[in-house]
């Protein structure tokens, strides 16, 4: 995956290339430091025990459904994490008089961390997929919402003029100017919010849940004290991070494609 | 269609500045194009030539006067008024050919028709087989072509032009100037093209309308003499140099007279009729 820099490593191979050095430079460097240190598995496991534990616990059924659910919560909080910021986006850049009405109330509310209010929101919704939901959604929102505000307030006047030289509706404005000018914003947002969301997942399901891998986390560490599952379900949440940032750059190029 | 007259009577236009302050942009501006005629409008930075297209155009409201495109009071933007902007302003997203082809998109022409109508256009203005590129790919002086190739897309009876190659070094300039005036052949449209360059608006122009600095008013009209065709040579031709000459006068002693703009009005009065 390309992180945006380029340098020699350019192109599809180039970029695996140096993924896979990175990688085995990180496991090296991991697998020294437990032969070095000589830590016991229940302390710090080293890369083989833990990719032994991660297939094994997938084999055996342990991992998927927690997986699933905690990938189940997350798609559904980014939807309507999205869907209510863009259209919260689209309202502020409108109106002035919404932006000045509400945007102090919005800036309150995110700088509340919603983790914190993690508690109450179980308290409110249960400790089911709702819950879930609402946190991730809350934590989409805001990134999706300023970054909506942003890409459409900053959309070129001249090509704006340009429309209503050419009579465009207040609907073709939007459509052909405003959309595709604000996008390359927007999806800078959503790629904010899709990693923010996996966090949301698992802090909401720390506080309850009676399954996912925030559940599993738990499990691990306390009543199973299963520590290369722990490492093991970690390891789950980051591929399931990676996967949603890869989707989200992906649709971004798919979206934004080629403008110079 | 045929080519429409354009006639100002008496048109002001302020501006409230942030301060709140009224700055007049424009003042007693009078003006007629004929049917076809190529006005060129040219002045110092600050004299309302920008403001004075966009009126025409309907882009901005006059705040005093009357501005009539065939006797009918101009209200708003028109799809029978083509616009090319100083910048190019095409739409990053999109290829050449469709945004070639937007205007006609805004007016809900089929995809079929408006692609092949914008392949045309393109060839019109030199960019055949530029179709498929992103505009960024493309030189500055082709994009400004793709905005004139759009611009022509409704076949507009009147184009207005915003210092079109401004952007341009001044050979390309004039060579676009010339291409300029064989589209401008092919189309015999009304045309009104604001610049900043005395040869442009004499070899562009039958006539030059030089306007003084803030408030803008109509200094002098000179009229550049010369057949049509006009080719690049033709900008040494005794007539477009005299007319040059006069232009360049214009500007000077508008830039020479310190505030009262009511007197370079009075001086250039008799350049008018010449």
């Amino acid at each position: 995956m390309n992180f945006g820099s380029r340098s020699r490593w350019h192109g599809p191979t180039g970029s695996i290339l140096a993924v896979a050095v990175g990688g085995v430079l990180v496991l090296g460097v991991w697998q020294a430091i437990v032969a070095i240190g000589g830590y016991a598995t229940y302390i710090l496991p080293g890369p083989l025990d833990v990719a032994g534990r991660f297939v094994k616990a997938w084999a055996e059924g342990t991992m998927a459904p927690h997986a699933l659910v905690t990938l189940e919560e997350i798609v559904l909080g980014f939807i309507a994490g999205t869907a209510v910021g863009l259209a919260v986006g689209y309202v502020l850049a409108r109106s002035r008089l919404v932006d000045l009405v509400l945007s102090p109330y919005l800036v309150a509310a995110q700088s509340t961390p919603v983790l914190a209010l993690a508690p109450l929101l179980v308290l409110w919704f249960g400790t089911g997929l709702p819950s879930k939901v609402v946190i991730c959604g809350l934590i989409v929102f805001f990134p999706v919402a300023v970054s909506t505000l942003v890409g459409l307030r900053s959309v070129d006047p001249g090509l704006l003029e340009l429309g209503r030289s050419l009579r465009a509706s207040r609907r073709q404005i939007l459509t052909t100017i405003e959309i595709p000018a604000a996008l390359p914003a927007v999806m800078g947002g959503i790629r904010i919010g899709v990693t923010l969301a996996v966090v949301g997942a698992i802090v909401g399901e720390w506080v309850g849940a009676d399954k996912g891998l925030g559940v599993l986390i738990n499990e691990a560490r306390g009543s199973l004290f299963d520590i290369p599952l722990l490492f093991a379900t970690l390891l789950t949440v980051a591929i399931i991070g990676v996967i949603l940032y890869g989707l989200s750059v992906l649709a971004e190029r798919r979206l934004v494609g080629d403008r110079g | 269609m045929s080519a429409p007259t354009i006639r100002l009577t008496g048109v002001r236009r302020t501006f409230t500045t942030r301060e709140g302050g009224h700055l007049v942009a424009l003042d007693g501006i009078d003006l007629e194009v004929a049917p076809g005629e190529i006005v060129a409008i040219i002045g110092p930075n600050g004299s309302g030539k920008s403001t004075l297209l966009r009126i025409v155009g309907g882009l901005l409201a006059a705040d005093a006067g009357t501005v009539e495109i065939d006797g009918r009071p101009v209200v708003g933007p028109d799809r029978a008024v083509g616009f090319v902007f100083q910048e190019p302003r095409l739409l990053p997203w999109r290829d050449v050919r469709s945004n070639v082809a937007y205007p006609l998109e805004l007016a809900g022409v089929a995809r079929d028709a408006r692609d092949s109508r914008a392949d045309a256009l393109l060839g019109l203005v030199g960019l055949d087989g530029f179709g498929a590129a992103r505009p960024h790919r493309l030189s500055g002086g082709m994009r400004q072509r793709a905005a004139i190739a759009r611009a022509l897309a409704l076949e507009p009876s009147v184009l207005l032009l915003d210092e079109p190659f401004s952007a341009l070094d001044a050979l390309t300039r004039e060579r676009f100037d010339i291409e300029l005036l064989d589209i401008w052949a092919r189309t015999a449209a009304t045309v009104v093209v604001v610049t900043h360059s005395i040869p442009e608006a004499v070899l562009l122009a039958d006539r030059t309308i030089v306007l003084s600095r803030r408030p803008g008013r109509v200094v002098a009209t000179v009229v550049s003499g010369l057949r049509r065709p006009r080719t690049l040579t033709d900008l040494g031709d005794p007539a477009l140099t005299a007319a040059a000459a006069e232009i360049r006068a214009a500007l000077e002693d508008d830039a020479a007279d310190e505030g009262s703009t009511s007197d370079a009005a009075a001086t250039a009065a008799p350049a008018a009729s010449s």
